[in-house]
């Protein structure tokens, strides 16, 4: 071995890797080889659950909310829509305002304000004008996602589209 | 290689890495490596016999992470706990791998503790100064069978049911405190949520705190009083090696080789799951207990329903509960000064030995 590499040596400056140095290495790589095959499975195992409560629920496409009745002027109403909450409004001026209730700050969600007429995040005072969703004062840098709203048969509806 | 070595190669005094420095100056690593290099261990003929509480110890690292695992899907309520695992089974990526492993890697632990309690018996390994070491070594088996049993309800399946009934009877049938033991456990009289909390609570909690502490002190005194060399060697055939790097690595690569023969089981022989349970059906035909419960059920399925005035189910348990008291006060009477009572310990040992796997093969064939 010792002979072998002074050959090496003075045919050509590259040092030869040593017979110890060599199975360092192949243990290395067998080691590493080794963990990479039991943590992605692991991974994947931990990664899979989540799919199927929330894909059933991020399938949804309308919510019957409540009846008219039951939302008077100047109020409004959270509510699940899918896998996320949502907030209906019923304006001074008579309309229906619904958005995603995710404040674009930090993710709380959101409520209707009476005594302000706002859109309001108890978390850090974000604030949302009520008929557009659009950021007015505090920290949330975008406006709420707006959602549609239908009166049908006395009822409140919100859909995507 | 000059015991005055560290790890890398170097000596302490040229070590250049500056995290084993910082380390080595609070921690005295150097003298730790130093006591760790005057590690020795016997190599005889017997010695293949060592590997079996290392291959134990790697079995219940498995163990421990496909537990942590499982606990992240399995839900431990009755509506829910074989839906859960019929998910694990057949919706979560890998979940059945990671199953079959906990399922297969529990057997296969408690076949190679039975290995690892015979050989240390029939090397006489108990006696002086080993006797806490084996008493200790005997609890942890009841804590493994204790495992098996509570862990074997948690898939709320037909026949976890059935035997998780027959297990809590035998309990029960135990004299003076069995009724009460039998109760606490169940819950109640008839098996429930009850059951089940408490069987998840002592198969994830309560059992491996157990296990942690006695494993402990297991393996500390091994360390400190070393590896027993058995009698009938003979001082000048022992050959020492050392315990680090020599016997580490081979006890790495048996292993390595253990692990192996745990993934072809897994993936060739995947664990399933039965039926749901149903407490208000009749017992699944051909309903057995786990293989190493087999030699009990058998045994006492052979014994009458009454012997004189005893009841069957009792007499038959005191004797087994018999057989586990003098093999684990076996330090006691066979100290090694006689060689008489040496002899019947071994009789004894084989008698138990030979009628344990009996009983199995009878049990598993009728």
């Amino acid at each position: 071995m010792e002979k072998v590499s002074k050959e090496w040596k003075t045919t050509d400056s590259i040092q030869p890797v040593g017979r110890k140095q060599f199975l360092k290495m192949v243990l290395g790589v067998f080691s590493l080889s080794w963990a990479g095959m039991a943590l992605y499975p692991v991974y994947r195992y931990l990664s899979s659950g989540n799919s199927d409560a929330t894909s059933a629920e991020s399938n949804v496409s309308s919510v019957t909310v409540c009846k008219v009745a039951e939302l008077p002027v100047n109020t409004g109403k959270n509510f699940q829509f899918g896998s996320s909450p949502a907030i209906v409004i019923h304006a001074q001026d008579g309309s229906f305002h619904a958005f995603k209730a995710v404040c674009t700050h930090l993710g709380c969600t959101v409520q209707y304000r009476s005594d302000k007429s706002l859109i309001w995040c108890a978390c850090h005072g974000g604030c949302y004008n009520p008929d557009t969703g659009k950021n007015v004062s505090g920290p949330p840098p975008k406006p709420l996602p707006a959602l549609v709203v239908k009166v049908e048969n006395d009822s409140i509806v919100v859909s995507i589209t | 290689m000059a015991t005055e070595l560290l790890p890398d190669g170097t000596s302490p005094e040229k070590s250049i890495n500056p995290l084993f420095k910082w380390l080595n100056d609070r921690l005295d690593l150097v003298s730790i490596w130093q006591l760790a290099q005057k590690k020795e261990v016997p190599i005889h003929k017997h010695s293949i016999w060592y590997y079996m509480g290392g291959i134990t110890l790697m079995f219940l690292i498995v163990q421990i992470i496909t537990g942590i695992l499982l606990m992240i899907y399995y839900v431990p309520d009755l509506n829910s706990a074989h839906a859960s695992i019929l998910k694990i089974n057949t919706r979560i990526d890998f979940g059945w791998f990671v199953r079959s492993l906990h399922c297969w890697a529990a057997n296969l632990m408690i076949f190679v503790v039975f290995l690892h309690l015979f050989s240390t018996y029939f090397m006489k390994a108990y006696r002086k100064p080993r006797e806490i070491t084996w008493l200790i070594g005997m609890g942890l088996l009841v804590l493994v069978m204790g495992f098996g049993f509570t862990g074997y309800l948690l898939p709320w399946d037909q026949v976890s049911l059935f035997a998780t009934k027959i297990g809590l009877d035998i309990t029960s049938k135990v004299p003076v405190l069995g009724d009460q033991l039998a109760t606490v456990l169940r819950g109640g009289s008839i098996i429930s949520q009850n059951t089940l909390s408490r069987f998840f609570a002592i198969h994830v909690i309560i059992l491996p705190l157990l296990l942690f502490g006695l494993l402990g002190i297991h393996l500390l005194l091994i360390q400190l009083q070393g590896i027993s060399t058995p009698k009938s060697i003979k001082v000048s055939e022992v050959k020492y090696e050392k315990f680090f790097p020599d016997f580490i690595f081979k006890d790495l690569l048996v292993w390595i080789l253990a692990l192996n023969v745990l993934f072809v089981l897994v993936t060739f022989l995947p664990w399933g799951l039965g039926e749901e349970a149903d407490p208000f059906a009749p017992a699944p035909i051909g309903i057995k207990p786990e293989w190493y419960f087999l030699a009990m059920f058998q045994f006492l399925k052979l014994i009458p329903a009454y012997i004189g005035p005893i009841e069957g189910e009792l007499f038959g348990i005191t004797i087994i509960g018999l057989i586990v008291l003098i093999l684990g006060l076996v330090p006691f009477w066979d100290t090694g000064a006689s060689k008489k009572l040496s002899k019947l310990a071994t009789y004894f040992g084989l008698i138990v030995l030979l009628s344990m796997i009996i009983f199995s093969i009878w049990g598993a064939l009728s």
